[in-house]
């Protein structure tokens, strides 16, 4: 073990480029694949490294010395890659998983809409059957790096007649198809991370299908159960202004660590911190011991999302009008609005933190379900989104 | 560092369990005359739980502490009324980091009750031997115990001599007493650095505290959520209310992180003392005001029922603001946190 430790940190060291173009994170990926270090956890027949959890957090705690420029490969590594090996196919792993690994082909994920968000299953995308083929028609919203995908998972409607949890299915599509449109949409930072995808009649063969046919929502499920954990594991510490170690190094910098104030909030978000990462830690050592977080992840993606909100509010106290004004050659002040600007997204993606208590408190505490009006009448009666009662 | 129990640790956890079922009895403490569930505290001593990290040459276990925090989780779980925080934590921790093989045993064996007084005595030489003056205001399980540890400016004494006066606690669970000293006879635990050995029993208590904190918010939490299953109140569980339910998500996140804190606290203990002062100041500053969050909540949602004697809720309200201030106040706790963070390299 300590050997591969020192196998990832040198390699680190020789390997992580200075900037996070599309080309250099392309070579950085396929590099890191060559050496050994991507899928680490992934079965091996299909360009994983067959290692186990141990070896995965040794990468981890090495990478956060880093801001590697892999985040564009983090929707297909954390959520796409690890489904499709779930529920796909030999043909489909073998098709997709090792371009995946090595960067040359870039996933999305496609299932929110502008009437289906924390409602997800109401979508309204239709994926009709023609023949040995499906025809594809709507449109999806919040989709990361949709600008830059070569492929998605798609979640459309494929049985309006059953109750909406039923009748969807998950497709594997090529976002270079004729019939797919992307459109950036900018977000509150001012930066465009995520689009708007239209389909016009986008045609797909029946092999896209992944898992089964109206199989759907356990397949979002599944994905989603992978966001979670992929989401609250992700701890950046080296480049993140809201970071504990950090936040007290920019105390010291604006003179202001011996205000006991500050000491005691630094404390706090220290010691909350810490409580996160021992738990994922904790995670991933029942996860090797054979059972899996399962809806446990919502913690960590709940607690992560306050965390971000209480390294805010500590930034805040510490950086005072350093905070809201600075020279147009300070990094630190671009870096530091940046991260108080993207905090709300941490408490929105991947579920809100509305959806995470009640995930929790459904599935893990096995408290009563609230009465739902929609779960037994067909799709097509109800009243979601843009779709009016027949 | 091993943050998952093993099968011999989760057998403890069980047997404890058991125990506990069959023979806690707080109910004789709260609403009885008895000072301590004394019925109890024996059972503890002939399963050898009462000197679980005592050394076995000298009468303990020689178990670790993680296995002991599993026992102190049971034991918050429960809210025992026995003085093992005082008598098997504190006392036996410094007795043991002294090195004492008097009154160690007769500790380990659970035949006598020790408590600790760490601030408030003065000793002075006197005719080849020591005595002790002064007072020690709030002595935890002071007003049962039979020999007290007494930490001075001039290093440990061990004595049975003090002169006691049990206080009134807000937690009727857990006994207090002020101890006074007057040119009492003591014997004096040489050690080379009397300092170090009050940082690991503070180290070692503050860990100890936390895992009864974390036992008792799993309680807590297990308790509501029950109660919100079956609470009906318009035509609903009250467990289905997203204002119920949600409260109930916080509290399982929180016992989940701070039982991750503990958990590593524990195996800092045993396995890395260098960890141990940062783990353990992190896990207590934490896991203190948690608790009596994780209470106060509980209580509220169990609504008009939770603030009568009869349920047990205030019983774990009243022993969680105890425990959030026994070694320190929310305040002290984060400041210690802050100055043991400013020690790391």
């Amino acid at each position: 073990m300590t050997g591969f430790r020192e196998k990832v940190r040198a390699w680190l060291a020789a390997n992580v480029p200075g900037d996070e173009e599309l080309a250099t994170a392309k070579r950085f990926q396929a590099a890191l694949h060559d050496a050994g270090l991507a899928g680490i956890t992934w079965p091996t027949e299909y360009g994983g490294q067959g290692l186990t959890a141990a070896e995965q957090q040794i990468f981890d705690q090495e990478a956060a010395h880093y801001d590697l420029p892999t985040s564009v490969f983090r929707i297909g590594m954390g959520m796409c890659g690890p489904t499709i090996l779930d529920l796909g196919t030999a043909g489909q792993k073998a098709r997709y998983i090792r371009p995946l690994l090595r960067g040359e082909e870039i996933w999305c994920q496609l299932f929110s809409e502008p009437g289906a968000g924390s409602d997800v299953a109401s979508l309204q995308t239709r994926a009709v059957r023609d023949g040995d083929s499906w025809v594809v028609n709507g449109q999806k919203v919040w989709t990361t790096v949709a600008h830059l995908a070569d492929f998605g998972a798609l979640l459309a409607r494929t049985d309006p007649d059953v109750p909406k949890h039923q009748g969807l299915t998950m497709f594997l599509i090529d976002m270079h198809a004729p019939g797919v449109t992307v459109r950036p949409l900018t977000d509150m930072t001012g930066r465009a991370p995520f689009n708007e995808v239209y389909f016009a009649d986008l045609r797909l063969p029946a092999g896209a299908v992944l898992g089964q046919v109206g199989g759907g929502w356990p397949a979002a499920v599944t994905m989603l159960g992978h966001e979670r954990v992929s989401i609250g594991g992700f701890v950046r510490i080296r480049h993140d202004p809201l970071a504990h170690a950090n936040l007290a190094e920019t105390a010291r910098r604006y003179g202001r660590d011996r205000d006991p104030v500050v000491r005691v909030e630094l404390a706090k978000l220290y010691a909350a911190e810490r409580a996160l990462a021992l738990f994922n830690a904790r995670l991933r050592q029942e996860a090797e011991a054979g059972s899996p977080p399962g809806a446990r992840g919502s913690v960590a993606k709940l607690a992560g999302a306050q965390l971000r909100q209480q390294a805010v509010a500590v930034a805040g106290l510490i950086a005072g009008p350093h905070a809201i004004a600075w020279d147009p050659d300070d990094a630190a002040g671009d870096e530091l609005a940046l991260a108080i600007n993207q905090t709300p997204s941490s408490s929105i993606a991947g579920g809100t933190d509305q959806i995470q208590r009640t995930i929790i408190g459904d599935r893990i505490l096995g408290l009563p379900r609230e009465p739902v009006a929609d779960r037994d009448v067909p799709f097509r009666e109800l009243r979601v989104g843009t779709q009016r009662p027949a | 560092m091993q943050l998952v129990l093993d099968d011999e640790q989760r057998q403890l956890r069980s047997a404890v369990r058991d125990l506990l079922a069959d023979h806690n009895d707080v109910r004789s403490v709260v609403d009885g005359d008895a000072r301590y569930d004394r019925g109890l505290w024996r059972r503890m001593a002939e399963l050898g739980l009462t000197g679980l990290v005592v050394p076995e040459e000298l009468g303990g276990a020689g178990a670790g502490h993680v296995e002991r925090c599993v026992v102190l989780e049971e034991l918050g779980r429960a809210l025992a009324a026995v003085p093992f925080l005082a008598s098997a934590v504190l006392a036996a921790d410094a007795l043991t980091a002294l090195g004492d093989t008097e009154v160690l045993p007769a500790l380990a064996a659970g035949e006598q009750v020790g408590a600790v007084a760490l601030s408030g005595v003065t000793a002075t030489e006197r005719d080849g031997g020591w005595v002790l003056d002064g007072c020690a205001p709030f002595v935890l399980s002071g007003d049962v115990a039979e020999v007290f540890v007494v930490h001075t400016p001039a290093g440990w004494f061990v004595t049975a001599e003090g002169h006691r006066r049990a206080l009134t606690t807000l937690d009727p669970t857990r006994g207090q007493a002020k101890l006074e000293f007057s040119a009492a006879p003591a014997r004096r635990l040489e050690h080379a650095d009397p300092g170090a050995v009050l940082e690991r029993v503070r180290d070692l208590a503050a860990v100890a505290l936390a895992a009864e904190q974390v036992g008792g918010i799993a309680k807590v939490l297990d308790t509501i959520v029950g109660y919100a299953k079956v609470r009906v109140q318009f035509g609903r569980a009250i467990g289905s209310y997203q204002a119920v339910k949600h409260a109930c998500a916080e509290l399982y996140s929180t016992s989940e992180r701070a039982g991750s804190l503990l958990r590593y606290a524990a195996w800092a203990a045993d396995h890395d003392p260098d960890a141990l002062p940062l783990a353990a100041a992190t896990a207590q500053a934490f896991t203190g005001p948690a608790y009596f969050r994780a209470a106060a909540t509980g209580l509220q949602l169990h609504g008009g029922i939770g603030y009568t004697w009869e349920h047990d809720a205030h019983l774990y309200y009243k022993r969680a603001k105890s425990s959030e201030l026994l070694f320190g106040t929310p305040a002290e706790q984060w400041a210690r946190l802050a100055d043991r963070l400013e020690r790391v390299p």
